[in-house]
């Protein structure tokens, strides 16, 4: 069970930091997953929000840092039914960040990116924003809401009951 | 990476075995073709039945080695799609472009 302190805003926090070596893209993804965990998400809904965190903690290292080294910042918050995922990076940002959002547009395809990062993290998560500075720094904060249980129960059983 | 070649049908079929992104992808890249430039077949596979974690990395593997694939002649396929990895297929648009075969 739970537990909800009154007047607490979040039930939870966590803030993770780690350089920019992309064999910490696995880390970080594997210690959000454990995280929102807590709120008992599906496996679907898990394997959403690692792929949701993969693809901002790799724009933070392939483009945010490019080849120097830096800091990626994971911060995240449970709230009621909800997780919010905030990852930072103070490399050179994004001069359109709109451009960026694309479908496929990618400022490297000669490495093989294709240009889906920010289209999964839409469709993955329930919200996406993305805050750039050209030289400071990109912000990218996502949620998602993990239906509790017995709503997932119930579902299922009004899909039994359609299909029969 | 597992790969297999099989002489009759000049399939070399493919299966990744780790976790896919930008990290692990490189690994991938090198290995897949390495073997396709060994065995120079006409069809390649690659088999995603053991992949537990794909992002996008997946995608631009999979479009490199399908450019590759024609330069060398050999088709390319995709095996095995399931779950969030099929969700990634789907959503890139590349299936319009390279076929899924079923694996025996």
């Amino acid at each position: 069970m739970r537990q909800r302190k009154e007047g607490n805003m979040y039930n939870n926090e966590m803030k993770l930091e780690f350089i920019s070596k992309s064999s910490n893209e696995a880390f970080a993804r594997i210690a959000v997953a454990a995280f929102a965990s807590q709120l008992d998400p599906t496996i679907e809904e898990l394997a959403d929000i690692k792929t949701a965190v993969s693809e901002a903690v790799t724009n933070s290292i392939i483009h945010g840092y490019d080849k120097k080294q830096g800091v990626v910042k994971i911060s995240s918050w449970l709230k009621e039914n909800e997780i919010i995922i905030e990852i930072s990076d103070k490399g050179k940002g994004i001069e359109n960040v709109e451009m960026a959002k694309e479908p496929l547009y990618t400022t490297k395809p000669n490495l093989e990116r294709s240009g889906m990062g920010f289209t999964i993290m839409e469709s993955f998560m329930d919200k996406m924003e993305v805050e750039s500075v050209v030289g400071l720094g990109t912000k990218v904060t996502m949620s998602k809401v993990i239906k509790p249980k017995e709503d997932k129960d119930e579902d299922e059983f009004k899909m039994l009951m359609t299909n029969s | 990476m597992e790969s297999k070649f099989y002489e009759k049908d000049k399939l070399l079929v493919l299966k990744v075995t780790s976790e896919i992104d930008d990290h692990s992808v490189q690994e991938i890249r090198r290995k897949a073709d390495y073997e396709m430039e060994r065995y120079m077949p006409k069809k390649v596979v690659f088999d995603f039945d053991s992949v537990t974690f794909m992002d996008s990395a997946g995608i631009g593997l999979v479009i490199g080695r399908y450019k590759f694939a024609n330069m060398i002649g050999a088709k390319l396929g995709v095996s095995n799609l399931t779950g969030s990895v099929r969700r990634i297929f789907d959503m890139s648009g590349i299936l319009k472009l390279i076929p899924t075969v079923e694996l025996n």
